[in-house]
């Protein structure tokens, strides 16, 4: 059960996972790295990240690069402990 | 039961961390390659070389009267500017090729970072070449090559496949030995840019590209 348990909902979807793999292994990546790594739309990458936001498992900045708006996700501890329980739960159970 | 799942779930992570912090698509045969190109130009140059002190028996007059007056130096420059360029044109034609077989973006954040980060060390010693040669010390010039050019991998190989970085540690051991002997840089050159490339360039082919 406990198992069970630690698998997240929060990172029960191919794209959610995908940010957070990236984030595990890059300090940071902005919005337009991420897109071209996941294939995703713009709208649809949205709504994920700000899934994983409110759940404060990645922090977002926003700044601006010279005039171009730029969004920067990076994992915050809290997600980086979750996302760790999540891999060996799933680990464990694909070893069952 | 979802058992399918958790393994794409597991595979896909991985994929995705080796994909957004490393560029895994260079070429090993274009390693061979431009270790090819390396030997034959330090054939080349070798040639030219007995050519020009046979010519100046009585001794090597041309020195004093400025380094880059002389023929031999155009022609040893030539050699080793045609070996660079065919070295990197084959290498990205290569690498091209290979990121197009396996569907990774030639351009993106991690190639972009691989390249930076190569050069960084890379134009370093370039500049510090010039530098050496500016001094009158040009005898340094191929330990400082092999030198930094070690850096330059072992610095890359956070961001590409780890095994770059022993070829950096073999171009540094190599280049610090060949401190010690002044005077045979072109040897020196041949066993690192030639022979290391070629044993590592063949190494990465059979374990990364042979499939």
């Amino acid at each position: 059960m406990s198992i069970i348990n630690n698998i997240n909902k929060a990172f029960d979807h191919r794209i959610r996972l995908g940010i957070m793999s990236i984030l595990m292994v890059n300090d940071y990546a902005d919005f337009k790295m991420l897109k071209e790594l996941l294939g995703a739309t713009d709208g649809n990458l949205a709504s994920h990240t700000k899934a994983l936001e409110k759940e404060e498992y990645i922090l977002v900045e926003k700044q601006f690069i010279g005039r171009k708006p730029n969004t920067r996700y990076s994992a915050t501890k809290l997600g980086k402990l979750q996302f760790k329980k999540h891999i060996d739960a799933l680990e464990k159970l694909i070893g069952k | 039961m979802d058992s399918n799942k958790y393994l794409d779930d597991i595979s896909e992570i991985k994929n995705m961390m080796s994909r957004s912090s490393r560029f895994i698509s260079l070429s090993g045969i274009s390693g061979v390659l431009a270790g090819f190109y390396a030997l034959v130009g330090a054939g080349l140059a070798y040639i030219r070389l007995k050519e020009f002190s046979s010519a100046n028996y009585e001794g090597l007059s041309g020195r004093s009267s400025g380094l880059w007056g002389n023929d031999i130096i155009k022609d040893l420059a030539i050699i080793a500017i045609s070996v660079i360029v065919l070295a990197v044109v084959t290498g990205i034609m290569l690498t091209v090729k290979k990121a197009k077989k396996s569907g990774e973006k030639m351009w993106d954040v991690s190639s972009r970072r691989l390249v930076l980060n190569f050069l960084l060390p890379l134009l370093t010693g370039g500049a510090f070449c010039l530098v050496l040669i500016q001094y009158g010390v040009a005898g340094l010039v191929a330990p400082a090559t092999l030198v930094f050019y070690g850096l330059a991998c072992i610095n890359a190989s956070k961001y590409t496949m780890r095994d770059i970085r022993y070829m950096g540690l073999a171009f540094i051991i190599i280049g610090l030995i060949s401190t010690q002997f002044i005077g045979y840089g072109l040897y020196f050159w041949a066993l690192g840019f030639g022979v290391c490339h070629i044993v590592y360039g063949a190494l990465m082919h059979f374990k990364y590209d042979r499939k």
